[in-house]
């Protein structure tokens, strides 16, 4: 039985029609080849420029501790380290605080808080107001968010103006009454590992709330529900049921952050005091790798040896990321398989 | 945030794309500056690029030029030292600058041939933040001691000689260097190369040395900011950034042994001595005179000797000139030091050796 072919519906397509089809179709996969293209040619790019540097240096040039372009001596391990430090600490306090972000955004906090106080105003179930819980927990969150916007040297500068000051009492202190400690063991500068990690640590935080608060939201209502069933308290569910449940979420987002920690430039640029030192003191000067890539391209000129080993360094750093990135996905992939069969 | 393994290679893209982001800044080719602007319909375009420590300067002095000639327009790109070199060599500007001047292996590179041409004259001054001191004065042992991390208290012995009465703090010496490779700091280390043995062959004279010392920041603003920001700091800035953000600036025992104050008049007593060459290439590592300021330096613009075209290499003679006339006249309240006379007839003279095919 044939269907009237006149509807719109059943009319087979016009050739008009085929071929913007066809051209999208073509469109769509011409930029996604576009973005592997680009993305394969600026790896190339930057191995080929560092294959000089490569070949003259080898892996001597990551166990290396000097940088003196007048002796031509390069070596990157205080820049790896310190990368590496910073990313670390600075995870230590963002994961902190921003887990704490999430399960407030997450366990509704503040829609309860707003729902109370409309209450006292008899107003909770009003056409407009009776909205407010919600939408007050959307604009939070998209507050935390907006942290992720602020550009890198506007850190920076703030870091400088702001927490710099700020620090210098609390860890003069430290350092004077605890300096025994590895961790306190040297004068607090100014400059320096803790005000890169501290700034550092509020740049990230954004990321960790948002993929630990989408990992929060995602456990099964069922489960709490279930704890509070056996006399659990809010702090005890909390605790040790949603959390530990959300967990692989929690630390894939936490794992990505770091990724982004890794490759901030500007605002540890203008930070960490650029000194190529190793030590475990949270206070001294420090140097990562993206800063001494911001800090000496300027300058390199057409030297083939010294835009070499800086793109080794970016090469280095590009290997950091790509590692921290794979495992972070790796594990969300797994938190979000074992979740499947909760729902 | 909706993370899925897609996310995994926009990340990896974002990582590379910042790595590329600074490799292309540094890469030798100045792209915006590229082709040199075109003379046509009657307007001619000069398009250069080079040191950052005269672009306050020279910004004043090309956008006036170009306000009050409607057929002429300059264009400044404060690109540092080592890429106004480069840009040079490459052809992609009608002119270059630098601090550092030019080596002769770079010269040898240009087959046009180029013209150094200095412009103005800058001091570079020892600024430190210690409250309660105002008036520091250092011997030259003292502070090049003090880049060395020779002398690392503020109370050590050296820097109490020359300073009796002032109390010094048993404090760290907090030093601050600057990160980025720079004109300022070439000049410094070339100084302290010249006054310390020590320093000369430990460290020295490089436009990004191996400090032995210091924290870094970038820039000359960067570090006197750094320097504003950190109380028992001390650190090298152009005396215009000094001057501006009211820091203290310590007295430098100069080579005839008196300590001299920082100001215009004892840098220009300084650049008096200053005999050029037929190349205008000379440094300064250590003035002669009575009451010459120590540490300062010329900075150059660097000219094709032969112009493809008549019209573009007149308009730059007359940019030039207008420069070291009038243009120096607004040197002084920038910060920078005017050109002795003797020095602009040498320069005006040299820009006869330019000309067009």
């Amino acid at each position: 039985m044939d269907h009237p072919t006149k509807s719109p519906i059943s009319r087979p397509p016009t050739s008009v029609e085929l071929g913007t089809d066809r051209v999208f179709r073509f469109a769509c996969s011409a930029f996604a080849w576009l973005t592997i293209i680009v993305m394969a040619y600026i790896v190339f790019e930057i191995t080929w420029k560092a294959s000089p540097a490569i070949q003259e240096y080898g892996a001597g040039f990551l166990s290396g501790r000097t940088w003196d372009p007048n002796k031509s001596e390069y070596g990157i391990l205080p820049e790896i380290w310190g990368t590496l430090y910073s990313s670390l600490l600075a995870l230590f306090i963002g994961s902190f605080f921003g887990i704490a972000v999430a399960v407030f955004l997450s366990e509704g906090y503040l829609g309860n808080f707003v729902f109370q106080v409309l209450r006292v105003f008899g107003l909770q179930f009003h056409k407009f107001w009776g909205k407010l819980p919600s939408w007050s927990e959307g604009a939070l969150k998209n507050l935390v968010e907006l942290l992720a916007a602020i550009p890198s040297v506007v850190y920076g500068l703030w870091g400088i103006f702001v927490v710099m000051p700020l620090l210098r009492e609390p860890c003069s202190w430290l350092h004077e009454n605890m300096g025994w400690f590895p961790l306190f063991g040297t004068r607090y500068q100014g400059p320096g590992m803790i005000t890169a990690s501290f700034v550092l640590a509020i740049m990230i935080l954004p990321t960790i709330s948002a993929i630990s608060r989408d990992a929060l939201v995602a456990v099964p209502p069922k489960l709490r529900e279930a704890s509070y069933g056996l006399g659990a308290t809010r702090w005890e569910t909390i605790l040790s049921v949603v959390l530990p449940t959300a967990s692989g979420g929690i630390f894939g987002g936490i794992v990505l952050a770091f990724g982004r920690a890794l490759g901030e430039t500007m605002a540890l640029a203008m930070l960490v005091g650029n000194m190529n030192t190793i030590d475990v003191s949270i206070f001294s000067p420090a140097n990562t790798l993206a800063a001494l890539l911001a800090n000496n391209f300027s300058e390199a000129g057409s030297d083939e040896m010294k835009v070499g080993v800086l793109m080794y360094a970016g090469v280095v750093l590009m290997g950091i990321t790509l590692v921290v990135n794979i495992i972070g996905s790796l594990i969300l992939q797994r938190a979000t398989r074992g979740l499947k069969g909760l729902r | 945030m909706q993370i899925t393994p897609s996310n995994l290679g926009s990340y990896v893209a974002l990582a590379a794309m910042m790595v590329a982001t600074v490799g292309c800044t540094g890469g030798s080719k100045p792209d915006a500056a590229g082709g040199g602007g075109d003379s046509s319909g009657g307007l001619v375009k000069l398009q250069g690029a080079g040191a950052s420590f005269p672009a306050l300067l020279y910004g004043a002095w090309f956008k006036t030029y170009s306000n009050e000639h409607d057929n002429v327009q300059v264009d400044y790109q404060s690109v540092g030292s080592g890429s106004g070199v480069s840009a040079v060599i490459d052809g992609t500007v009608d002119f270059g600058a630098s601090d550092a001047a030019m080596t002769e292996e770079e010269m040898a590179k240009v087959e046009r041939g180029v013209q150094l041409l200095p412009m103005t004259a800058g001091a570079i001054v020892i600024a430190y933040n210690l409250e309660g001191v105002e008036d520091l004065k250092l011997s030259r042992d003292t502070y090049a001691g003090i880049f060395l991390k020779e002398i690392t208290k503020w109370n050590d012995p050296k820097i109490a000689a020359t300073n009796e009465g002032v109390e010094l703090p048993d404090e760290d010496i907090n030093v601050v260097v600057r990160s980025d490779s720079s004109g300022t700091t070439y000049n410094f280390t070339k100084h302290l190369a010249a006054i310390s043995e020590k320093f000369d062959s430990e460290v020295g004279v490089n436009k990004a040395p191996n400090w032995p010392v210091g924290t870094k920041s970038k820039g000359n603003e960067g570090v006197t900011t750094s320097l504003n920001q950190t109380p028992g700091s001390i650190g090298y800035v152009e005396y215009g950034f000094a001057e501006k953000t009211g820091l203290s600036m310590a007295s430098l025992e100069n080579k005839a042994g008196k300590y001299i104050k920082p100001s215009i008049e004892s840098a220009q007593a300084a650049l008096a001595a200053v005999e050029f060459p037929p190349s205008l290439i000379a440094f300064l590592p250590d003035p002669e005179g009575e009451d010459s300021w120590p540490i300062v330096t010329y900075t150059w613009i660097i000219a094709y000797k032969t112009y493809d075209d008549a019209e573009k290499m007149e308009a730059f003679k007359e940019l030039i000139k207008y420069c070291l006339t009038t243009g120096q006249e607004s040197s002084q309240e920038l910060g920078y030091i005017p050109l002795p006379e003797a020095v602009t007839a040498k320069v005006t003279a040299a820009l006869d050796n330019i000309s067009a095919k």
